[in-house]
């Protein structure tokens, strides 16, 4: 391990060095989505038992999913973790101004997921899928039973959004950050440990999407 | 390490492969197969979900440690999803 | 003897003033903020445990009403398992310690540790708001469908309180996690280190992988209450069971979390005052390891009267009892170290005593209760309570207060006067017995847990009981009395007053706000007793 001469002003007083700075944080960030994935796992482990217990209602349910737009928003999503990958590359390689740009094409990405999102969501209000006493279904032999996979369609989706909207706050902190130099080729770290996080979420919603989407389309 | 640069090359191979693992995912999906349907729209979505990991979140060229907070994070989902079902699955079988 | 003076240079007079405390950073000075929270949610939770033992002296439902019985035992126990045992040695200890003990500077992420203490005292706080606006009723297992849609009570805050400080919790696990594999000092391998890291690791990591499950419950707990989602709702096919599974998933773990750290501070005790090496080291690291993966296989025992199948209830049977596996081996690790130890017989060695004893019926009887058919008979009775009383508060709580009086010098700088520190020792162990050996007859005869009133033949039981509860509310007001009064007026200490071995007893009491002059290099194992006592020893 080399010794550092000239402490540099992106290390924090913890710690002996750069490297071992880089590591903590990546090693941080991983635990952290450790519990991202308990966390989902909650929900989709309360999906598993009701669609074993009501596949008819959740193939119903998932038919009036707009598979458009679930589908574009896949594509966007995976486009916005390709520009991201590109973005970690040119931070690595000291490259600023591309840096900024793929962060920028990142975030208008995600925003355009949020926006198809949102249309979806409004979508399903007009159309009374939201459950409660306005709940509205067809077949009303399925209108029970379907609530379980509109309520769990709105809490995983939800809080895939809002994990998204936290991603973009994130992404924000980094273009300011690589905007103002405290991204350097030797610092580039929070950079790295952005994407892992905006990675993950692009990963929830690759399995969302199947979950929630394509499950009745063959019937 | 994490000091590994990895090629853009990679990551546009990698962004291909997606997009066609979605597509392909989308077409199965009007095809019926059956209790298959599930089944192949989870191994794709588990295929790309890899993909994304190894290379997009470099845990190909990453610690041991990396691979194995991985790891234990999906077994801990395993111990979850296995207990639960196994109760939920042998409900029925005493009448 | 020479005389000893407290370092010019330390954690405690590096700043001064409200600031110096609410924005600091420092590991120890955060475990301190912890140590005030905690102390404050110990005595309220302790508060409604008074009222509900007073209410149970006589038969009859006469000093409160039952909704009021059952706001009391709720809060107690949503106060006493999230708000203070969950926290308590990790929070304090261990975050005084971690660094202290691997030769570190600080934790890996400091800014987040204060962040944590935050996000708990915002929990508290919405726990708080829960208890003015009336309490809640639901029990602290918030068991759907009472907690969706029959209770009329406050369960969104608290229910909200919980799910806030599951964050405060995930964090800490976080960084103790990254600390222990990022920060350790230059020959402190994973076999140098104490016992007790052992322990906070393992605790961490079913804080890390554990908690986010009971937010994601809670969150659907909400939803279904609030925006009438159905998650487990019978009447749209859903299943309150499988809230059960998912509510029992962290909280079976969770008594792990508090008697973990427990059993690792415990470790450090009998060795020190044994002066003996730990008798199979490797044994005690790897048991607790085992205790963090097995306590996530057993969770369904909870669940053998709720309709969970038979089968399942006879494979989570079978785990449970192996369990009792590495727990075992801790015991008999202890023992074997006091065998042929010199013991010194000091009030953190009463405590570790008391742990252990109280640990093993505590564990004994759990294994009673993991067994299908005797668990039939003793669901929701007394016999639960004693159970888990006799693990978290003989176990886990004498554990942390044992903890408190070995590391107090080193806190505070100071000794806590001995003998009355013994004495309350003793008074807390006999009235902690008093007050739970008589519920376990009480539940094994069948009296029911959570009602305000009961048949007049468990009078005698119930009366026991609240003595010792009255007993043990003094044992617990002495030591609070008199580390208050020795922060001021205690004896200087010194290092290293017990002869301890260990990274966290080679600097200064109080330790400087950096821990080390210098990073510390380690050449040997842990436990390297019989050491030169340094300062006055016995």
């Amino acid at each position: 391990m080399a010794e550092i001469v000239h402490p540099s002003p992106a290390l924090a007083h913890q710690f002996d060095n750069l490297e071992q700075q880089k590591e903590a944080s990546t090693l941080g960030m991983w635990v952290f989505l450790t519990t991202e994935v308990l966390f989902f796992g909650g929900l989709f482990v309360t999906y598993c038992i009701y669609r074993l217990w009501y596949p008819a209602a959740f193939a119903a349910g998932s038919r009036e999913m707009l598979i458009w737009a679930g589908a574009t928003n896949t594509a966007v999503l995976i486009t916005s973790s390709l520009t991201m990958a590109l973005a970690v590359h040119a931070a690595q390689t000291g490259n600023r101004r591309l840096l900024m740009s793929f962060l920028i094409v990142t975030m208008l990405l995600g925003c355009v997921f949020l926006g198809i999102k949102a249309f979806e969501y409004h979508t399903e209000f007009a159309e009374h899928h939201v459950p409660g006493a306005a709940f509205e279904f067809q077949p009303q032999a399925l209108r029970q039973n379907a609530q379980l996979f509109f309520s769990l369609y709105f809490v995983m989706t939800g809080l895939h959004a809002l994990h998204m909207i936290i991603g973009l706050g994130l992404m924000s902190f980094m273009l300011w950050w690589a905007w103002n130099g405290t991204i350097t080729k030797e610092y580039y770290n929070p950079i790295e440990v952005s994407g892992l996080y905006w990675h993950f979420v692009d990963i929830v919603w690759i399995f969302l999407f199947p979950l929630l989407y394509l499950i009745g389309r063959h019937v | 390490m994490s000091e590994h640069i990895v090629p853009t090359r990679t990551y546009y191979t990698i962004f291909a492969i997606l997009m066609l693992c979605t597509g392909l995912t989308v077409a199965i999906a009007f095809v019926n197969l059956g209790a298959m349907n599930i089944v192949a729209a989870l191994a794709i979505a588990a295929f790309k979900a890899t993909i994304v990991v190894l290379f997009f979140m470099h845990v190909k060229y990453s610690t041991r440690l990396t691979w194995a907070v991985v790891v234990g994070s999906l077994f801990w989902l395993g111990i979850l999803l296995a207990l639960t079902l196994g109760d939920y699955l042998t409900r029925g079988w005493i009448t | 003897m020479r005389t000893l003076v407290l370092p010019p240079h330390h954690y405690l007079n590096d700043g001064y003033g409200i600031k110096s405390w609410l924005l600091t950073r420092d590991h120890k000075r955060i475990a301190l903020l912890y140590l005030a929270a905690i102390t404050f949610f110990f005595f309220l939770g302790g508060s409604f445990a008074v009222l509900i033992r007073l209410e149970l002296v006589t038969p009859p439902g006469d000093l409160v009403s039952d909704e009021t019985y059952n706001k009391l035992f709720t809060m107690h126990g949503v106060i006493m398992v999230f708000f203070f045992l969950i926290p308590s040695i990790p929070s304090t200890l261990g975050n005084f310690l971690v660094p202290l003990m691997i030769g570190a500077k600080d934790l890996a992420f400091p800014k987040l540790n204060l962040a944590s203490w935050y996000i708990y005292v915002l929990g508290g706080l919405f726990t708080i708001y829960a208890l003015v606006t009336g309490g809640v009723d639901t029990g602290w297992t918030f068991y759907t469908p009472y907690s969706t849609v029959s209770s009329t009570t406050s369960v969104i805050p608290a229910a909200m309180g919980i799910f806030i400080t599951g964050f405060s919790s995930i964090l800490t696990g976080l960084n103790f996690i990254v600390t222990i594999h990022r920060m350790r000092a230059p020959g402190m391998t994973w076999f140098r280190m104490p016992l007790f890291l052992w322990s906070i690791y393992a605790t961490s990591l079913i804080m890390v992988l554990g908690t986010p499950v009971l937010a994601i419950t809670m969150l659907l707990v909400a939803a279904e209450r609030v925006l009438h989602f159905g998650f487990f709702d019978p009447a749209l096919g859903g299943d309150p069971v499988l809230f059960q599974h998912l509510f029992w998933f962290y909280s079976h773990p969770a008594v792990y979390i508090m008697v973990l750290p427990s059993m690792g501070v415990v470790s450090e005790i009998v060795a020190a005052f044994c002066r003996k090496q730990i008798f199979g080291y490797k044994f005690v690291a790897f048991a607790s390891m085992a205790i963090a993966v097995l306590g996530f296989l057993v969770w369904g025992h909870h669940l053998y009267v709720a309709g969970e199948s038979v089968y399942a209830a006879m494979i989570f049977s079978a785990l449970s009892f192996m369990v009792a596996i590495p727990s075992a081996v801790k015991v008999f690790n202890w023992t074997a170290t006091m065998y042929k130890g010199s013991i010194s017989w000091k009030t953190p060695m009463l405590y570790a005593m008391g742990f252990i004893g109280l640990f093993t019926i505590g564990g004994l009887t759990g294994l009673f209760i993991a067994a299908v058919g005797f668990d039939v008979h003793v669901t929701d009775t007394y016999f639960i309570i004693a159970h888990f009383h006799y693990i978290m508060v003989g176990g886990a709580l004498m554990g942390y207060l044992g903890g408190l009086h070995y590391w107090w010098p080193k806190i505070s700088g100071r000794l806590y006067p001995e003998s009355l520190a013994k004495l309350s020792a003793g008074i807390i162990f006999l009235g902690f017995n008093l007050t739970f050996f008589p519920q376990f007859i009480l539940g094994y005869l069948g009296m029911p847990r959570r009602y305000h009133a009961y048949p007049p033949e468990f009078q005698v039981l119930n009366v026991l009981s609240s003595a010792g509860a009255s007993i043990l509310g003094v044992g617990y007001l002495i030591p609070m009395a008199y580390l208050m009064w020795s922060l001021r007026y205690g004896k200087i200490a010194g290092a290293n007053p017990w002869g301890a071995s260990g990274l966290e007893w080679t600097t200064t009491s109080p330790p400087p706000t950096e821990n080390f002059a210098e990073t510390p290099i380690v050449t040997e194992e842990p436990y390297t007793y019989p050491l030169r006592a340094e300062a006055h020893l016995g």
